[in-house]
């Protein structure tokens, strides 16, 4: 570990704002077909809890633990994402209450923390965990090595995540279909394109993506189970998708600004700089009202790019 | 397809309806139409509103599918599962509605859905284009591929919806009410597209409750009324009344307003100086208006909507905040701006949203005749309000403006819409208003009630009241003012008496041009 404070800082920014990336991720995926959801937090807990299931019970090599655990806590995560998916698509229940819904459902006094209990998770450290490591041997680089390539290997899946993610959405015939779903279902719905499916299928991937921001915090982060583990990260992923303009790049920029803030406790006070606790604690979160508050103030909030569907549930119309 | 092209020397149909019968709970929309549309053809299907006119649109395009009937597309039959295999079997619809997505360019817009030609897995937007600029230069559309719909105007937007279904190569493009968004100018720039896409072998479908366009574009009419197809006849030979009477199944009288107007010496009822405002947006909505309105005058405002007769309409009524200049009422001046002290000084308004913002839909009649006079007496006693007195009010005035519903009791929202502005006409005038501002009072309205209202506006004249009329229906404006301002883009482009005005240069000003000929807009 370099002892400049500077690298220091970044380096923790980029590795706490890595759940921040592919819960904000998924939500870009979700909003830009229409759908809000504000259950991130609850699928969170979801994708967490399921994930350190896996890494607890299973025995193996962690080529083959952590994997499957990942993939386990997307399914899980998924899960909770299809509740909101039949609840706003299909049944057209308010997006608002659904997502609220779905993260008292599934968040600390809920099935995440439930299923913890009865599996008995939480007693210890897991022993298949996500450390660091040097991917592509530039570990050695002046100031870029310690911050950029002395990550965990989830930190640089989300880096080929939000490339892929862009490419997806403003360069591809698919993108093109999603981002006219959200624009306007009934244009979209006009030309032949299957606009509850693709709502569906964005607000179930959206959900995994959740699920993978889960797993940084059981199997990296923390790396075991504790009630209530993410501590809100959740609605900061959601206010990191207004504060992106729902673009996956300026999205990540935020994610990491806001790790940074998130981390500022360990690093600062490690190094002794005495700065009261709760406040530090507290700048993520305030910094997330701030953003909310100045992003619904402007007037050219559509000029931010926000779908101009989002929220409105589509039914083709009837007479 | 070149020999095929003359409409009439062929006997091929592009799409035939045969015994087409679409029920929905409680009502049949459709009841045995049938027709068919030639190759070449452009062809309207005329009705009133609620004569099935969009539920047959809806089943051509896929989107429901009839209960009885067969859809012959080509000469085969066709059962279309989804608007997907309406658009493979060379369907298209342009929508009353534009289907496009504003922030999406041209290109975008127009490639949505589609299946491109190779299997690369980036957008091609760049052959697209390509494509794009030969449909328009083919069939005299010109239109920037790489522009934002936002930028557009309404127009254009149009040529992208048309350029949207030829790109799908359709061979049946279907227009419902295409020109009710459209200055004259650009009406007559579509109409020689459709005459295009015509010769060129594809048919059109023109939907439209209006009789004079229909004659004058159509090669054939097929007249719908109550869901049933009532007649097919040639638009050449066909008189506006006989097309009125297959239309409402009656004969029918319109209202034509001639030389009355303000007496000489009538006071200034309205007067409006450099009036400002802002949109919706917060970007000007209304610069620098001047309007003069005399007792007994109606001055008529036409206009392609969203050129701030919204925004005028609502400073008057109190509703939206002016940014500077004056407004008289009777010679006194409108101080603050709330949507009280409009009504407390004589101004009426007749708004365009008649069941959401002239009237409280679930409320009955009688309670709505009485919404803006029940703070003072007779209506009210201290706070009580007076149900005796609101009963009989209520009659008189269901009688005087021959308001049609079971009783004084039903909610407004169940009211036809020439009844529900009647009610609104009726409470309107019932407060001896000076000044009566009506906006697009006939919209949407069958042809029976229009002449009502029409009726109604001119014994509100004939009163002695000041009627500013703000209407998109130019024939309307024409007909009934004494004088006639046309307003784009927030000003006041020119006021013209009636017996001057002739429809070619009130066109012109509608795009912002003015007299100079041959000028776009």
């Amino acid at each position: 570990m370099n002892d400049n404070l500077f690298i220091v800082v970044f380096a923790a920014a980029i590795y706490y704002g890595t759940p921040l990336v592919y819960a904000a991720l998924g939500e870009i995926l979700a909003e830009r077909s229409g759908v809000i959801n504000l259950g991130v937090e609850g699928m969170i807990l979801l994708g967490a809890v399921g994930g350190c299931w896996v890494a607890t019970t299973v025995d193996g090599p962690a080529g083959i633990v952590l994997p499957l655990a990942v993939i386990v806590s997307m399914l899980f995560a998924a899960a909770g994402a299809l509740i909101h998916a039949f609840l706003t698509i299909t049944l057209r229940v308010n997006q608002i209450i659904s997502g609220l819904a779905l993260t008292i459902f599934a968040g600390v006094a809920g099935v995440s923390s439930y299923l913890a209990g009865l599996w008995d998770l939480g007693r210890a450290p897991i022993a298949n965990q996500f450390g660091r490591m040097d991917l592509f041997g530039w570990g050695d680089l002046p100031v870029l090595g310690p911050i950029l390539f002395n990550q965990t290997l989830l930190t640089y899946l989300s880096w080929l995540l939000v490339v892929l993610t862009s490419i997806y959405i403003f360069r591809t015939r698919w993108g093109l279909q999603l981002r006219a779903v959200g624009e306007s279902p009934q244009t979209a719905d006009s030309v032949g394109v299957a606009v509850q499916r693709s709502r569906y299928l964005h607000v179930l991937v959206g959900g995994a993506f959740a699920g993978i921001a889960g797993a940084c915090f059981s199997l990296s982060i923390l790396p075991t189970w504790q009630n209530g583990m993410t501590l809100g990260q959740g609605w900061i992923a959601l206010a990191l998708v207004i504060f992106g303009f729902w673009r996956p790049d300026l999205m990540l920029v935020g994610a990491y600004l806001f790790g940074g803030l998130s981390s500022l406790r360990y690093t600062l006070q490690a190094r002794g700089v005495e700065i009261p606790q709760l406040f530090l604690d507290s700048l993520p979160y305030v910094m997330t009202i701030v953003v909310l508050v100045v992003v619904s103030n402007t007037a050219a909030r559509r000029q931010l790019g926000a779908p101009a569907a989002l929220g409105k549930p589509y039914e083709r119309e009837e007479r | 397809m070149s020999e095929t092209s003359v409409a009439g020397a062929v006997t091929a149909n592009a799409v035939t309806a045969l015994g087409v019968t679409k029920r929905f709970p409680g009502v049949v929309a459709n009841e045995d139409v049938t027709f068919e549309v030639r190759v070449g053809e452009v062809h309207a299907l005329l009705g009133e509103n609620g004569a099935g006119k969009t539920t047959l649109s809806n089943i051509l395009t896929g989107l429901y599918r009839p209960d009885e009937g067969h859809l012959l597309i080509a000469d085969r039959e066709i059962i279309f599962e989804s608007p997907k295999a309406a658009i493979d079997a060379g369907i298209g619809m342009v929508h009353q509605h534009f289907r496009l997505i504003p922030t999406f360019t041209v290109t975008e817009n127009i490639i949505l859905g589609t299946q491109p030609p190779s299997r690369r897995l980036l957008l091609d937007t760049k052959s697209a284009e390509a494509r794009i600029v030969e449909l328009a230069k083919q069939f005299a559309m010109p239109v920037d591929p790489r522009a934002k719909i936002w930028q557009l105007s309404v127009g254009e937007q149009q040529r992208v919806e048309i350029l949207k279904v030829l790109y799908r190569d359709a061979q049946v493009l279907i227009m419902d009410e295409p020109t009710a968004v459209l200055t004259p100018p650009e009406a007559e720039s579509l109409v020689r597209t459709l005459r295009s896409m015509a010769s060129q072998g594809r048919s059109v479908i023109f939907i439209s409750h209006k009789l004079g366009e229909v004659a004058s574009i159509a090669d054939r009419i097929t007249v719908l009324r109550d869901g049933r197809s009532v007649a097919t006849v040639e638009a050449w030979g066909s008189s506006r009344e006989s097309l009125a009477e297959l239309m409402v199944g009656r004969e029918v009288t319109s209202v034509i307003r001639q030389g009355i107007g303000a007496l000489p010496g009538a006071a200034t009822v309205l007067s409006v100086d450099s009036l400002s405002a802002l949109g919706d947006r917060g970007r000007p909505a209304l610069t620098d208006v001047s309007l003069q309105v005399k007792a007994g005058e109606i001055l008529g405002i036409a206009g392609v909507a969203g050129n701030g007769q919204r925004e005028l309409v609502e400073v008057l009524a109190g509703l939206r905040p002016r940014t500077s200049g004056s407004i008289d009422i009777d010679g006194e001046a409108m101080e603050r701006t709330d949507a009280r002290h409009p009504i407390r000084m004589g101004v009426a308004y007749v708004p365009q949203d008649r069941l959401g913002t002239g009237l409280a839909p679930d409320l009955s009649i009688a309670e709505n005749l009485i919404l803006k006079r029940y703070r003072r007496p007779p209506i009210s006693r201290a706070p009580f309000l007076r149900p005796s007195v609101i009963a009989s009010e209520a009659d008189r005035l269901m009688t005087q403006f021959d308001v049609r519903a079971p009783s004084a009791e039903t909610p407004t929202r169940r009211l036809s819409g020439g009844n529900v502005q009647k009610v609104l006409l009726a409470r309107e005038m019932s407060g001896a208003p000076k000044v009566l501002v009506v906006s697009s009072p006939t919209q949407g309205l069958d042809v029976g009630a229009v002449a009502t209202v029409h009726q109604l506006l001119l014994d509100a004249a004939a009163k002695g009241v000041g009627v500013l009329l703000v209407s998109e229906d130019l024939d309307e404006v024409m007909a009934l003012s004494d004088r006639i301002a046309v307003m784009y883009e927030g000003k006041v482009l020119a006021c013209i008496d009636a017996s001057e005005a002739d429809i070619s240069r009130i066109g012109m000003l509608m795009g912002g041009a003015d007299l100079v000929e041959g000028q776009g807009f």
